[in-house]
């Protein structure tokens, strides 16, 4: 009887394919690196041999940063953690006026940022992720005013890419007249002056 | 009657039949997402962490730039200091200005205006070999970075 039975079947054995596939696919566990392309997006002012024109600092519409060799901050003058630095670059730009050592008007505020050769790369990269989320945050506020609550900055700004095959002509049109608008309503005035080497590297 | 209620009763032995078809759905997913590592690291570079990300949408028109203490292995060669590494080797500061006029020469016409250079730096570097690269970009003309971060999780 049993002899027979195994005569009759001549299916080919399919239970290693399970085996061969889950080779193949640690192999693929292995060497997978999910390439993160991520980063922040900052601008170069372009090159040029003349000395830039000095920034004067005593001005109220500008923010001083300062950053040393050992990674302290100094903000208008004061001694400052990096943890409060959105808080207060928020404040400068829309001060609009009210307290006297701070910006006039979003438009004409400017942060400048002046660190040392002898910085670290890290707190560079912290110092540059806090202006931006603190300008980001005002330009949010503005997005969700012209778009009547439906979307952020990021949204327009993505929606008005020209290369964007997501959104139509017409709503391009839009998005880019309301990119410009907040562009123009808070602009992203950053100015790094060049580093001085007090420090050391 | 009775014997094919009896036959239904029997646990019958869950079907293994479509684990095979399981692991390939899997085995696809992870073909498709995997990038074979194009630049050989000579340094080390571990990038900080940051929430204030942008996505770099155009590949084709992106140069890489590499700064980073070199690795364990190739301290013997290339001493201990920050280095700048562009392609597959380790380069001069001077290097920099030829190599992203290269690289900008091989974007296609349609991308030239998306041109960006990534700039992958390590945490523990200080900002002086970055703020020469820096310079070296303006002289090349090549005014939009990215500063290369890894994710970090919002509180």
């Amino acid at each position: 009887m049993a002899k027979g039975k195994s005569r009759g079947s001549t299916e080919i054995n399919a239970s290693s394919m399970a085996d061969i596939a889950f080779l193949l696919l640690i192999f693929f566990l292995v060497t997978t690196t999910i390439d993160q392309d991520k980063g922040i997006l900052h601008g170069l002012p372009p090159w040029s041999e003349d000395e830039p024109p000095p920034v004067d600092l005593r001005e109220k519409n500008v923010l001083e940063i300062l950053v040393n060799a050992n990674n302290q901050l100094l903000v208008e003058g004061k001694y400052m953690d990096i943890s409060e630095l959105r808080e207060i670059t928020m404040k400068h730009i829309s001060n609009n006026g009210k307290l006297p050592n701070f910006s006039v008007s979003p438009d004409k505020a400017i942060v400048s940022l002046k660190n040392d050769r002898g910085t670290s790369y890290d707190i560079y990269i912290q110092i540059q992720n806090e202006l931006k989320a603190a300008y980001s945050e005002l330009r949010d506020i503005e997005a969700d005013k012209l778009s009547g609550g439906n979307m952020t900055y990021k949204q327009i700004s993505d929606c008005a890419d020209p290369l964007n095959q997501d959104t139509n002509d017409k709503e391009k049109k839009q998005c880019k007249a309301w990119k410009g608008e907040i562009k123009e309503l808070i602009p992203m005035k950053i100015s790094e002056a060049e580093p001085e080497n007090v420090g050391g590297e | 009657m009775g014997r094919i209620n009896k036959k239904k009763k029997e646990t019958p032995e869950i079907s293994t039949a479509s684990l095979p078809d399981i692991i390939f759905i899997l085995l696809f997913f992870f073909m498709v997402v995997t990038v074979m590592r194009k630049n050989d690291l000579l340094l080390k570079v571990d990038t900080p962490k940051a929430t204030e990300l942008s996505k770099i949408k155009y590949k084709e028109a992106t140069a890489y730039v590499f700064i980073g203490e070199p690795t364990d292995k190739n301290r013997d060669v290339y001493g201990t200091k920050p280095r700048i590494q562009l392609n597959d080797a380790i380069r001069p500061k001077s290097a920099v200005q030829p190599y992203i006029k290269e690289i900008y020469g091989l974007v296609p016409d349609g991308l030239k205006g998306q041109f960006i250079v990534s700039l992958r730096v390590d945490k523990d570097v200080t900002m002086g070999i970055v703020t020469d690269v820096k310079q070296e970009l303006r002289k090349a003309d090549a005014l939009k970075i990215n500063y290369s971060t890894k994710v970090k999780a919002v509180e």
